[in-house]
């Protein structure tokens, strides 16, 4: 592999350096790097960011590859400067056994253009009632250390503590889709002013409150640590916000489109709003994102859904939940996050490269932009706005909420372990 | 106006006033020995019930051939959509066979919406009631039964309701027909009170444009009109309620409770009634119960409608008295 000179680049927003990338490790940081033997990526002005990892993706493959398959959503991933990602258990078969898991690691590993993280299954088929062999997931070759069953909430309040105090043995963590089921029955949006008058099934912040509160006294009791997923009420920031000040070992993750987006467009009924947990209310986004700014939230995660046309081209109750997210997230959290003078570029690769790194143990991954270090690195101009055109869209979907809205920010240039996958704004 | 009827909401004052006004010139067309106008000639109505419902389709069904519209009858059950054929196939579908009108009832809060608005096609929409979101031709026969009686049929022209105080009892968080009576009725300055045990009222209710209560007797004596909403049993399995029983006695209208209220005012009810749960017999076979008018009157009504989005640039009734000579 040969070298390569990124040129006048703001290091985490920084001053500018150059960065010269050796292989497939960075070899110098520095100004005035000799371009000598390299190709040279100018990139003044620019933004560079360690490479993104996002705990929450849904790559759909095995069994939904009409939706999106690991090379459809690895190039997506790339193309959104994401050098990891962490694909969620909830595929046809389940990701409940090594063998599913392996498979998906190994197609990862073939396209290359992103680091394929599998999520096992917390539960058989993720029915809640039966764990799955964790320990044999965590074993295989895709050494699994985050187990979620997303999409489905492990309610069963015994079944949460074995799955908590059971992942120990290896370090492992589980990620909860807090969403009490009982409570949600029927729901289809946000509960509130807007439920209400639209006459669409309400889906109550408590529900996913009361699982948090439940799952952090869990996590105490066992010693255990503990994910939770797509946060987006503020009340679920309080009780995260508490359980970290007693010291309970609680991470969390919030979505861009939670970070953005409110249940005042669910108005329209148009199903590309249509997302589990539901967009909330202006009260909670402002808090989501205060959240994230003071460290109460961790990190951002896309909760990337894809989903094929028919199943949003429909009315809101035939309507799939989800949206597709891994090219819009980062400049969705640079418009909410950046922009408002929330969060600097520094904190931005906290939240969506070192701590998610963190939490899912990605190796190499979510590393400082240093000499000696793996080059997972991702280029962004913040300087552009555009507006947003799903035609241009890697993912083989295209049901994303910010169709026509003008976003800031473009990632240009993603390496994989000094390998390009994006250049130009153009898959390689 | 707008070019579709989705939600009461979307009707002006003046809107509203002149749908009224239009329907009480439809209903002297009921009073003639042939009750057809020749309106809508040559202009094709589509029914498309995706949910089962006689009184209503009927009723457009009526008011369709008294304007001498053809009608096409379509409801879902054994038909391609039972098949799994999409809500936008099904209306390309008909469409596609030249329809200018869609009339339709969905169990999906929203669809009609996404029918008018999500460019599948361009025929005229109307909401013949969708999930719990909006029964707006039933808000307005609601309301023209209430013009009538409070005011009066002739007296009643070109006035809305204002300063009417009308009730509604019951099942608030599954009834189309109470969103859209609120929002009509504020709109024509009726206050509205809507009256029900808590767990019947959804949350979100505080920035409606009415009144709530949790009891009936002290709303009663302050009511023009009270409307009762059917109260389906299956709800006391999901535990809104305890028993039927327990309901009937805090929430269901009796005789004695109909003495409570004043002399003028009239009980009224969309249909069907559950006997002996919301309302007894005694009430609802008095002179007093407008259930049997409410029927006539949505005919009226949905003509005006009809007329209005598919042939308003003609005069309806006047034409037709020129040919009648």
């Amino acid at each position: 592999m040969s070298k390569i000179l990124i040129r006048g680049a703001k290091v985490l927003g920084g001053e500018p350096q150059d960065v010269l990338i050796d292989g497939g490790t960075i070899a110098e940081v520095g100004s005035g790097l000799s371009a000598e033997g390299a190709e040279v990526v100018e990139a003044e002005g620019k933004v560079l960011l360690p490479g993104l990892v996002d705990l929450h993706t849904h790559l759909r493959e095995p069994g939904r590859e009409d939706s999106e398959t690991v090379l459809t959503g690895t190039r997506a991933a790339a193309s959104g400067g994401y050098t990891t990602v962490f694909a969620m258990a909830n595929t046809f078969p389940v990701a409940d056994t090594a063998g599913v898991v392996e498979q998906v690691w190994r197609l990862g590993k073939e396209h290359g253009y992103c680091d394929v993280q599998p999520i096992g299954a917390v539960t058989v088929g993720l029915e809640g009632r039966k764990l799955a062999e964790l320990g044999a997931m965590h074993e295989s070759a895709a050494g699994v250390t985050v187990f979620s069953d997303d999409g489905k909430c492990v309610h069963d309040a015994v079944i949460m503590r074995r799955a908590l105090e059971y992942v120990k043995a290896f370090g492992g963590v589980v990620a909860q889709h807090a969403q009490e089921p009982r409570l949600t029955e029927g729901a289809e949006m946000n509960e509130g002013v807007v439920s209400a008058e639209l006459g669409l099934g309400g889906w109550p912040a408590v529900a996913e409150e009361s699982i948090i509160a439940r799952d952090v006294l869990l996590a105490e009791h066992v010693g255990s640590r503990v994910h939770i997923c797509h946060l987006s009420t503020a009340g679920s920031v309080e009780i995260v916000r508490w359980a970290k000040s007693r010291g309970i070992a609680v991470t969390a993750e919030v979505t861009p489109h939670h970070l953005l987006l409110t249940d005042e467009l669910v108005r329209t009924y148009n199903p590309v709003y249509k997302v589990n947990p539901p967009l909330r209310t202006e009260r909670d986004v402002l808090a989501l994102r205060e959240a994230l700014a003071d460290g109460t939230i961790d990190i951002v995660a896309t909760d990337h859904a894809p989903h094929p046309h028919e199943d949003k081209d429909c009315e809101w109750a035939a309507a799939a939940m989800g949206m597709v997210g891994l090219e819009t997230a980062l400049s969705v959290v640079q418009e909410t996050m950046v922009d408002t003078g929330l969060l600097d570029w520094a904190g931005v690769a906290d939240r969506m490269s070192f701590k998610p790194a963190q939490i899912g143990q990605a190796k190499g991954h979510g590393r400082p932009v240093s000499a000696g270090e793996p080059a997972n690195l991702t280029l962004v101009d913040t300087a552009y706005r555009g507006s947003v055109d799903p035609a241009g869209f890697a993912s083989r979907s295209r049901n994303t909420p910010y169709e026509g809205r003008e976003l800031p920010g473009r990632v240009t240039h993603t390496w994989l372990r000094g390998k390009a996958t994006l250049v130009d704004g153009k898959l390689t | 106006m707008q070019r579709h009827l989705i939600s009461a909401a979307d009707l002006t004052r003046d809107d509203a006033v002149l749908i009224l006004d239009t329907a009480e010139e439809m209903a002297r067309v009921a009073d003639r020995p042939i009750k057809k106008l020749p309106t809508l000639r040559g202009r094709t109505i589509v029914n498309l019930f995706f949910e089962d419902s006689t009184r209503t389709r009927i009723s457009f069904e009526a008011a369709e051939k008294r304007l001498s519209a053809d009608v096409i009858n379509f409801s879902a059950k054994g038909s391609s959509v039972s098949k799994g054929e999409s809500l936008k196939d099904t209306a390309q579908t008909l469409e596609a066979m030249g329809v200018d009108a869609v009339v339709i009832r969905h169990g999906a809060s929203g669809a009609p919406y996404r029918l008018a608005n999500s460019g599948w096609i361009d025929a005229v929409v109307v909401n013949a009631g969708d999930g719990t979101h909006q029964h707006p031709t039933q808000a307005l026969l609601d309301a023209f039964t209430m013009r009538r009686r409070l005011i009066g049929p002739d007296a009643g022209i070109g006035q809305d309701l204002d300063g009417k105080r009308i009730t509604i009892v019951g099942d608030v968080l599954h009834s189309r027909v109470a969103r859209s009576n609120v929002d009509l009725l504020h709109t024509l300055g009726a206050e509205v009170t809507l009256v029900a045990p808590p767990t019947l009222l959804p949350v979100g209710i505080e920035t409606w444009p009415c009144e709530v209560s949790y009891d009936l007797d002290s709303t009663l004596p302050k009511s023009d009109a009270v409307m009762m909403l059917r109260v389906q049993r299956e709800r006391m399995n999901a535990a809104f309620f305890p028993t039927e029983r327990e309901y009937s006695r805090r929430y269901g209208l009796d005789g004695d409770r109909m003495a409570r209220m004043p002399e003028h005012a009239v009980v009224m009810h969309p249909g069907p009634m559950v006997r002996g749960m919301e309302i007894t017999a005694e009430v609802a076979d008095s002179d007093r119960c407008t259930v049997v008018e409410q029927v006539a009157n949505g005919v009226s009504i949905r003509m005006a409608v009809l007329y209005l989005l598919l042939g308003g640039n003609e005069p309806a009734v006047t034409q037709t008295r020129t040919e009648e000579k």
